[in-house]
């Protein structure tokens, strides 16, 4: 078409705005997702790009060598056909375990929560009030939050020393600290918000009248909630759950300290190949992690179609 | 849009930062020719801010301390050659940096007291006596075949690879209050006795070696060098590791040593792998603590100063000048006031009281009150060193700090203790 009108630039000028706003608009729109578009490029697109690489190098003591070897993924997956369980399965089951424990917590705690905010607070003030203190422990480190437990649970911690005390027991209780017990406490402690955030959201924007209709129709308080506020909460639940799972699965420090390192994290074994410079084993980890995290995902938005929803 | 009628957000920005930087940029410009600025990578631990201050009087050279982990300063080196101008690192990292080809050999004709490094160093021996050689003792990877060799030469040659700066024999920390009988052995770590109450680094290469005195002092088996196991020895150590995790014999493990001292200091553990500044920290919280001299001796460990290869000019110099300056006393005095030991004693001898050394050194009972480099009470009168003189500690050392061959094996092995 440009070439056909090169003689008359006036009228070019005219029959390009008259014919042709489709693609100037969608050109528009383009231009307005770059930058977004761009620093997904730079730092997740190409970084993750040369992890998938790296993965497939070589490595010795100190340096790292371009090749193409299956060596590190069959390192992450060795002695997995026996029949006792291999590290990486074993690390990954003790892993699924806590997603599944805190999710189970996290949900109905964090649901509850958005519920009593949404529906229970009449006002505005009071709900944004509320919803702001729920934020007040992310304005310290998450590093911190978690040593504050453990003064708390040690063996000479203060609930030991209550309890002692008060002659409820005589020996201290172990299990406190450094335990599965200590990990699902702190992620709860942690990641509850995460679940608060996008359930609220879902419900704020309940219509009020769905609810009324609701009761006219004489459902009881539970058919409400079971049949219409949770179908229309799902899009937050699926985020929460999105989090909560991302959270979990590529987590270390939390396990590690709650744990006392005793506790095998995915996250841990691809620090301590770092730490070794065995980088590209660490990038098979973390290859193998991604793909994981990403079917749980899968899994997830099967269940619910988030992009229908909102 | 008329660029002229109004200025635009980016112009009055450029203003706004202009008009900021003038004072600084302006004002150094004095003396900007003459101080050297040495960028300064380690550990946190040595990187001590008395030092930093004490350099800049005598010689007017500003240290910018780089504190990062153990582990990083090795990945630093063999990553990042051009972030930093000297180095304070392991010597057992030498047998992954030295490969890499990223530091320069030391000209040991440039360093003063080149010849009168403690003899740990330069023989493998205390007093004439040879000391333990299993591991990457120093002694293995002291010299360089050339300046910018790649391989350690078996011989004294005039390229050294790091000059040391502090060594010191490790063993296990014990709280006495609480086991309330002597310990005299490494197998007591994984003694049932102390189920739940034990704990071990969680640092591979360090962790496996104190398992593997546990290993020999048990009677088990004797390694043939614990610092570079073969790949059924480290399976059969990790494998005693093992059982002793599904036994419950670890209440955690540490890997910093701030974990080290609260896991102590706050009872969960009575026994545990430690570094010796740490259990002074848990002495200076009132709470008992001994470094626990053990009859099968020590694991040892060195570091030093290396320069990267890039290094030229003027901050070489200043570099080389700082090195002789550290082994000159001062410095060696302060560390040695730490409990750490120094390269070169004599100088630091000139530079401590003659009570100090004879405690510090000579593992006499001390005099007098016992301060640290700080001024704080570190021992009162009468007191003496866990583990006694420099001889006695540094003669029974069994193995030092490594790099094993089957390091990639080892690590997954460790990852499947944790796992387990």
């Amino acid at each position: 078409m440009n070439d056909l009108a090169l003689p008359r630039t006036g009228e070019t000028a005219a029959a390009s705005i008259a014919t042709a706003p489709r693609p100037r608009r969608r050109s528009l729109a383009y231009l307005q997702a770059a930058p977004l578009a761009l620093v997904f490029l730079v730092f997740l697109v190409v970084p993750l790009l040369l992890t998938g690489i790296v993965s497939f190098w070589e490595y010795n003591e100190y340096a790292i060598t371009p090749a193409l070897t299956l060596q590190n993924y069959t390192d992450v997956f060795d002695g997995c056909l026996s029949a006792d369980l291999c590290t990486t399965v074993r690390t990954y089951l003790s892993t699924l375990k806590f997603v599944a424990l805190t999710l189970a917590i996290t949900l109905p705690l964090g649901f509850a929560i958005a519920y009593f905010l949404a529906f229970h607070i009449r006002s505005d003030t009071v709900r944004m009030g509320l919803f702001l203190l729920c934020t007040i422990p992310f304005w310290t480190s998450n590093v911190i939050r978690m040593i504050s437990w453990i003064p708390l649970l040690g063996r000479n911690g203060l609930i030991n020393d209550t309890l002692r005390s008060l002659g409820l027991i005589k020996a201290p209780i172990e299990g406190l600290l450094y335990s599965d017990f200590a990990v699902v406490l702190a992620f709860v402690h942690l990641d509850t918000v995460f679940m608060i955030v996008p359930i609220f959201n879902s419900l704020a924007r309940i219509d009020r009248s769905l609810i009324e209709a609701a009761r006219d129709c004489g459902a009881s308080g539970f058919q409400t909630l079971w049949n219409v506020v949770l179908p229309l909460a799902k899009p937050g639940i699926a985020i929460g759950s999105i989090f909560v799972v991302t959270l979990v699965m590529g987590d270390f420090v939390t396990v590690g300290m709650m744990g006392g390192q005793q506790i095998a994290s995915v996250g841990k074994v691809i620090q301590v190949q770092m730490a070794y410079l065995q980088f590209p084993a660490a990038a098979a980890n973390a290859v193998v992690l991604l793909a994981a995290v990403l079917l749980m995902i899968l899994g997830l938005t099967r269940m619910i179609d988030l992009r229908r929803e909102l | 849009m008329d660029p002229f009628s109004k200025p635009s957000r980016r112009t009055l920005l450029k203003g706004a930062a202009a008009l900021a930087a003038t004072p600084v940029t302006g004002f150094p410009a004095v003396h900007a020719a003459e101080p050297v600025t040495l960028r300064y990578l380690g550990t946190a631990v040595s990187q001590s801010a008395d030092i930093a201050r004490k350099v800049k009087e005598d010689l007017g050279i500003t240290l910018e301390y780089i504190p990062v982990v153990t582990d990083e300063v090795t990945k630093r080196v063999v990553t990042q050659p051009n972030s930093f101008d000297l180095v304070d690192t392991e010597y057992f990292s030498l047998k992954k940096i030295i490969p890499s080809g990223n530091l320069s050999g030391l000209d040991a004709k440039r360093i003063k007291l080149a010849d009168q490094i403690s003899s740990v160093f330069t023989k493998g021996e205390v007093s004439g006596k040879r000391i333990g050689d299993q591991g990457t003792a120093p002694r293995k990877v002291f010299y360089l075949e050339g300046q910018t060799g790649k391989t350690f030469a078996s011989a004294p040659t005039e390229w050294l690879t790091l000059i040391p700066t502090t060594y010191n024999a490790d063993t296990l920390g014990i709280r006495p209050d609480l086991i309330k009988r002597p310990v005299e052995s490494w197998k007591d770590l994984l003694n049932p006795e102390f189920k739940g109450k034990a704990s071990i680094l969680n640092i591979p290469s360090i962790g496996i070696m104190d398992a593997a005195m546990v290993v020999e002092a048990t009677g088990d088996y004797t390694y043939g060098d614990k610092g570079n196991m073969t790949k059924p020895e480290i399976d059969r150590t990790i494998k005693v590791l093992i059982e002793a995790k599904r036994a419950g014999q670890f209440r955690a493990f540490w890997q910093d040593f701030n974990e080290s001292v609260n896991l102590m200091a706050s009872g969960e553990t009575v026994i545990q792998s430690m570094w010796s500044p740490a259990v002074t920290k848990v002495r200076a919280q009132g709470v008992p603590c001994t470094y626990q001299p053990l009859k099968e001796g020590y694991r040892a460990w060195a570091q030093g100063f290396g320069i990267p290869k890039t290094l030229s000019g003027r901050k070489l110099d200043a570099a080389y000048d700082f090195i002789n300056w550290f082994l000159s006393g001062w410095a060696g005095a302060y560390l040695n006031r730490q409990g750490y030991y120094s390269a070169v004693l004599e100088t630091a001898k000139a530079h401590m009281q003659p009570d100090e050394w004879a405690f510090w050194m000579e593992g006499k009972p001390a005099e007098k009150d016992i301060l640290g480099p700080d001024g704080t009470l570190i021992e009162k009168a009468g007191a003496t060193r866990d583990g006694g003189s420099f001889d006695q500690r540094m003669g029974s050392v069994a193995c030092w700090n490594a790099v094993m061959d089957e390091n990639t094996y080892m690590v997954r092995k460790w990852n499947e203790f944790i796992a387990a």
